[in-house]
């Protein structure tokens, strides 16, 4: 028995012109059959979009509300619980305590049950009404600073709101001075608009980047590598077999991360979803071109997963996603121009939030070409065709 | 079909070396088309690499040649278009399933429908039911037959295989060595590399590599005789004794028991006789004249070359 087919046949298998389809193909199916198989892989594309942006969403929340707070009352009138409600609506505080002595007070802060306290001394009313500039004195805790100093900066503004607005007290345009705060697009000043959309360029970076640089690496530890090298497929078939199942994980990911955040966290989405959608996917196929790159520079798995991870850190650190990136110095805003993420973060964020258009983006977009395209050149001449 | 030349490979002079260290040192062969050629030799002593560079796996330091008429440097693609290697270390997906590998292998060549190309294989592999096995939960000897069913499927003009029946049962080297001979039959040219003697045997042509040297080749007859060397299988009583004797004397070029005899060989037959002229007299061994075997000549050219070489 012979497992040769009609021997007539042997020799001669024609090069078609598809044959650049045919096997990058090829090369689709065998990656999406693989990545199917690998179940903690294939539930790690769902859990880790979900995960992160719970975990980021919910518990990193840099504009902290309901915060724990308590009044000192040396005397009841109308003006000082008006300024009270005033504090409550804004909804940075929380009044849970009403005490009448400053030891009360004190000990109230120090053991750490309130964050803030407000102190409305005793003859306040009529010396305000008298034009004496009552102190209204706030105590709060800045051990955590962040905590603190965002409510802390709207205090004053409340403050005057409720006095001038309220009450007839005096004249409200012959106070000493007027501040008017102008929060454009996220008015609340919720880090959660902002964060959200960074999340999706964050997650995608880690996602995407890890799953393409292990997949050669990983064909070279298993030896499964000598057998493909010995096949007439050449790098780019590779680089594009590898590539394109990836970025229809990734899209799924970016779907459910923008799912949760419209539907948990509230945010909105200004521009168009199909822009969105498509810039989304050329940031997730420049991702996948960077740590196809890693893989092919990599030995070994390790080396590659190291290799993202150091790729890793300066996106989340110099793109704009933690700290904002016109305060960052020159030199780290040079370095965060190389990084995908920063352009995405403006692409994303002004899509979602901003409502513009791509004519707005075109900057950050071809940036994101020409880095995808970068990426892919650098991985296809340093793809190793042979063993040596 | 192509203008076949009647030599499948030709090289001259392939050399090539890790870190400094040659593995392949001025290799030349021929192989002609339709000829099951056995590559033998111990580990390390470049089987392997000699077979990469063929396949354009590896590109050699110096030395040219041609593998199907196609320049072994510069035509790599063409070559691997027509050429199955079967790898020492199986090399399939181990996490796709038997179906899914040969249908990704028959794509890849454009074999033009994959799916009906794989259902075949499957079939004349004798692997009907298993299809939707994993390959990686196979066993040694059905690995090893998709591994030859997925380097044949394409219909190459030749087959590199490095050491493919190692850590296989009798039953299935014979069953795969049968596969071979059909395919050779059919016209399909055979590299295969083997530590087995039986299988080397079994070869139209052998060649001996140690140490990156080629050391001989031809046919085993042509082998055997090219040896010249004298060989006398001893039995009797304290065979061990003698071959404590016997080891590095002048003439004696090797020495090895073979189960209830002992093989005393050396390539001086005048030396040879001499020195064993007084144990040849003694009471209780038997010594007989004969043929040198294939074994006895390949143990004989690794002690040799192990002198010259390391």
């Amino acid at each position: 028995m012979s497992i040769m087919a009609v021997p007539a046949e042997r020799g001669e298998i024609r090069e078609s012109s598809f044959g650049f389809w045919r096997r990058s193909y090829a090369m689709v199916v065998k990656e999406f059959i693989q990545l199917r198989r690998d179940r903690v892989s294939f539930a790690m594309i769902v859990m880790i979009p979900v995960m992160q942006l719970l975990l980021f969403g919910f518990a990193i929340n840099t504009t902290p509300r309901q915060m724990p707070s308590a009044v000192l009352l040396q005397e009841d009138t109308d003006l000082g619980r008006s300024i009270l409600k005033a504090l409550e609506n804004t909804s940075y505080f929380r009044f849970d305590y009403e005490v009448h002595s400053v030891r009360e007070f004190d000990d109230l802060l120090l053991s750490g049950k309130v964050l803030f306290g407000v102190e409305i001394p005793r003859g306040f009313e009529r010396a305000v009404r008298r034009g004496d500039h009552p102190a209204l004195l706030v105590a709060a805790d800045a051990t955590d600073p962040v905590a603190a100093s965002s409510a802390l900066s709207s205090l004053g503004i409340i403050a005057q709101t409720a006095l001038a607005h309220d009450l007839n007290v005096g004249d409200p345009a012959a106070l000493p001075f007027e501040v008017r705060a102008h929060a454009r697009y996220n008015p609340a000043a919720s880090s959660r608009l902002n964060i959200v959309p960074g999340l999706v360029g964050t997650i995608l970076t880690m996602t995407m980047l890890i799953f393409t640089a292990l997949s050669v690496t990983r064909e070279t530890e298993r030896g499964t590598m000598e057998s493909l090298l010995s096949m007439p497929i050449r790098p780019v078939e590779v680089m594009f077999g590898k590539i394109v199942p990836y970025v229809l994980v990734g899209f799924i990911q970016a779907a459910i991360i923008v799912s949760i955040g419209v539907l948990l966290f509230g945010v909105p989405v200004y521009g168009s979803l199909m822009l969105l959608a498509l810039l989304t996917t050329l940031f997730i196929t420049t991702n996948l071109a960077i740590g196809y790159t890693f893989s092919t520079l990599a030995q070994n798995q390790l080396q590659a997963m190291q290799l993202s991870i150091m790729f890793f850190l300066p996106s989340i650190l110099l793109s704009g996603f933690m700290f904002p990136f016109a305060g960052m110095p020159v030199w780290a805003q040079y370095v965060g121009e190389c990084l995908p993420l920063t352009h995405y973060l403006r692409i994303v964020r002004a899509i979602m939030l901003k409502g513009s258009s791509l004519q707005n983006l075109e900057y950050d977009a071809i940036a994101l070409v020409a880095l995808m395209l970068f990426a892919m050149t650098i991985a296809v001449t340093r793809f190793r065709r042979t063993l040596d | 079909m192509t203008s076949a030349p009647a030599i499948a490979i030709d090289v001259k002079g392939l050399t090539k070396s890790f870190e400094g260290r040659e593995v392949v040192h001025d290799l030349s062969m021929q192989v002609r088309r339709g000829t099951i050629y056995g590559f033998l030799g111990p580990n390390g002593s470049g089987k392997t690499t000699t077979i990469r560079m063929l396949c354009g796996l590896l590109t050699p330091d110096s030395g040219e040649g041609t593998c199907l008429g196609y320049d072994i440097r510069r035509d790599a693609d063409l070559i691997k278009r027509r050429v199955g290697y079967m790898t020492q270390r199986f090399s399939l997906y181990q996490d796709l399933s038997v179906r899914e590998n040969l249908e990704f292998v028959a794509r890849l060549y454009g074999v033009p429908d994959a799916r009906a190309a794989a259902r075949d294989m499957i079939r004349r592999l004798g692997l009907s039911g298993r299809e939707q096995q994993l390959a990686g939960e196979l066993s040694g000897g059905w690995k090893q037959r998709l591994a030859l069913g997925a380097c044949t499927l394409p219909n190459p003009q030749l087959l590199l295989l490095d050491e493919p029946t190692a850590g296989v049962d009798p039953k299935a080297r014979r069953d795969f060595w049968n596969e071979i001979h059909a395919l050779a039959a059919d016209g399909l040219t055979v590299l295969v590399s083997t530590h087995y003697m039986d299988e080397a045997e079994r070869c139209h042509e052998i060649a001996y590599i140690a140490y990156g040297h080629l050391l001989t080749h031809g046919t085993v007859e042509e082998v055997i005789a090219k040896s010249a060397l004298t060989t006398y299988t001893v039995t009797g009583d304290d065979l061990h004794e003698l071959s404590d004797a016997l080891a590095g004397k002048p003439g004696i070029d090797m020495v090895a028991p073979f189960g209830t005899s002992l093989h005393v060989s050396g390539r001086d037959k005048e030396a040879l006789e001499t020195t064993v002229a007084p144990w040849r007299e003694k009471s209780g061994l038997h010594w007989q004249h004969s043929a040198p075997s294939l074994e006895d000549v390949f143990i004989e050219l690794m002690n040799r070359s192990r002198d010259n070489f390391q």
